[in-house]
């Protein structure tokens, strides 16, 4: 399978090892990248904020883009998802108002949860797990912007989303049932207002323990650097990445680049899969 | 349904046409609070978000120039989600900062208008986000110069930001988007 692939700025600077996950993952599922070249910054929360027409235009340079390639186009970032759809919808509704000759493209701008969710993937994903990440409870964190608002995501479940629930179990952890899947983690004000974000966040990992988990995974990378950074001293939740999780699963290794990228100690995912190594070795 | 102004001799003609032509529909509210009551950050909010809708509604547009909220909406669209009329109350959130900066109304929480500010600014620069260029820049100029030095060294020995940009080849593709292409008719 062949896809366009934007990473936006946050997976080419302090979410690298998200990238990095990812594009190993692809590997092992036969999934092939193609990353736009000269791609810009889609504006994510800022431009939308203050300046609609270039949010929109920069986002649409990207689809251009894209357009002239053909395939699907992969977005792991849920803010360029969201902004990229934002533009995607605004063309097809009105190409011509954007300057547009002409926008009906049959490929779509499409996100992490839900290439990873579809069921042929899911499938192929459980055969290749090596090390089943067995016992390892995870709270399972989507936020905002990969899912709201509906008219512009498409996504079906926006209230009671499952697409992390899905993986989770298909790679052998445990989902824990908890309150807050879809709260917003406030990334957006982290900087300018950490009081807030610590606040939100203080909420967000205590429901995660209340429910019983280890750690969270989410595919937003600002969620994950908001949740591992603005959460009170001592609560030690890391919060994982689901391709991250899924290519530790798949490979049976957990590089120690990745690990060095938490600001939490992902501790509970190596001693996971030394303890595995442990038993087999002892098996044979 | 877009109805005639709620309160049509206090109302601005001018800021209600906008709505209607990004089809924010204001006047479809009916007062139910579900947007309030999901709202992640209402409790540091000077205005409620039901009240913002409301007051959009009559027009009363400096008011609401003039308050927190709108610099403290975090966007995250639970809100508009929820709405049972359909109003897109985010966008309305994002009309109201883009009003207040052209008007060079000073943001009633002036260190989340300088964040966005340093963030476009350097895609402006570079095509991208330069993440430590616009941290240094944001720090310069809301004054909040020691703030997550701690963390921002975490981040560094993390490996997690990049010292130097990586600017695009295209740069004057975004330079013109920036310079208001598109704005000839004041969108
Ligand atoms: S949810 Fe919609 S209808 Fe209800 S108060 Fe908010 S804006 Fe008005
Ligand atoms: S978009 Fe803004 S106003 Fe609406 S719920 Fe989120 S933070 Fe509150």
């Amino acid at each position: 399978m062949k896809l366009s692939y934007y990473p936006g700025c946050s997976l080419k600077g302090s979410a690298a090892d998200y990238d990095d996950s990812l594009h190993r993952l692809c590997a092992h599922l036969d999934i092939d990248l193609v990353e736009l070249v000269d791609w810009n910054c889609c504006g994510a929360s800022s431009a939308h904020m203050l300046n609609h027409e270039a949010g929109m235009r920069l986002a649409m340079r990207t689809l251009q883009q894209a357009a002239g390639i053909g395939h699907d186009l992969l977005v792991p970032c849920a803010a360029c998802f969201q902004r990229l759809k934002a533009a995607d919808r605004a063309l097809r509704r009105d190409a011509e108002y954007w300057d547009e000759p002409d926008y009906s493209p049959a490929w779509q701008v499409i996100h992490i949860s839900s290439l990873l969710a579809a069921p042929e993937l899911l499938a192929r994903i459980k055969k290749a797990v090596s090390r089943p990440l067995t016992g390892l409870k995870l709270a399972c964190y989507y936020g905002c912007l990969s899912l709201r608002p509906p008219k512009v995501t498409a996504a079906e479940n926006w209230e009671q989303p499952d697409t992390l629930e899905r993986l989770v179990a298909a790679i052998g952890a445990e989902p824990v049932r908890w309150s807050h899947r879809t709260e917003c983690c406030s990334g957006s004000l982290t900087m300018a207002r950490p009081d807030i974000a610590e606040r939100l966040v203080a909420d967000i990992v205590a429901a995660a323990a209340r429910a019983g988990a280890e750690a969270l995974v989410t595919d937003c990378p600002m969620c994950q650097a908001n949740v591992e950074s603005r959460q009170p001293a001592g609560t030690g939740l890391p919060v994982f990445y689901s391709s991250e999780l899924a290519e530790a699963a798949i490979s049976g290794s957990y590089p120690s680049r990745q690990r060095r990228a938490h600001l939490v100690d992902p501790g509970v995912l190596s001693r996971l899969l030394a303890t595995a190594q442990a038993v087999e070795g002892g098996a044979r | 349904m877009v109805d005639k102004p709620i309160c049509p001799t206090a109302s601005r003609g001018k800021f209600l046409q906008k709505l209607q032509q990004r089809e924010i529909d204001v006047q479809a509210c009916f007062q139910c609070g579900r947007c309030s009551a999901g709202c992640p950050v209402a409790e540091y909010f000077d205005l409620s978000v039901m009240a913002v809708v409301r007051l959009a509604a009559y027009g009363e547009e400096e008011r609401l120039l003039h308050s927190r909220t709108i610099w403290l909406c975090a966007a995250c669209e639970t809100c508009a989600s929820r709405c049972p009329n359909g109003i897109e109350i985010a966008g309305l959130m994002d009309i109201l900062r883009e009003l207040a900066c052209r008007k060079g109304i000073t943001a009633a929480e002036p260190r989340v208008a300088a964040f966005h500010q340093a963030f476009l600014a350097s895609v402006g620069r570079w095509g991208r986000v330069y993440e430590m260029g616009m941290i240094a820049s944001y720090k310069l100029h809301s004054g909040d110069l020691t703030g997550d030095l701690p963390l921002g060294l975490r981040m560094v020995a993390r490996g997690r930001l990049r010292m130097l940009p990586e600017p695009i080849a295209e740069r004057s593709a975004v330079a013109e988007i920036f310079a208001g292409k598109g704005r000839e008719y004041e969108r």
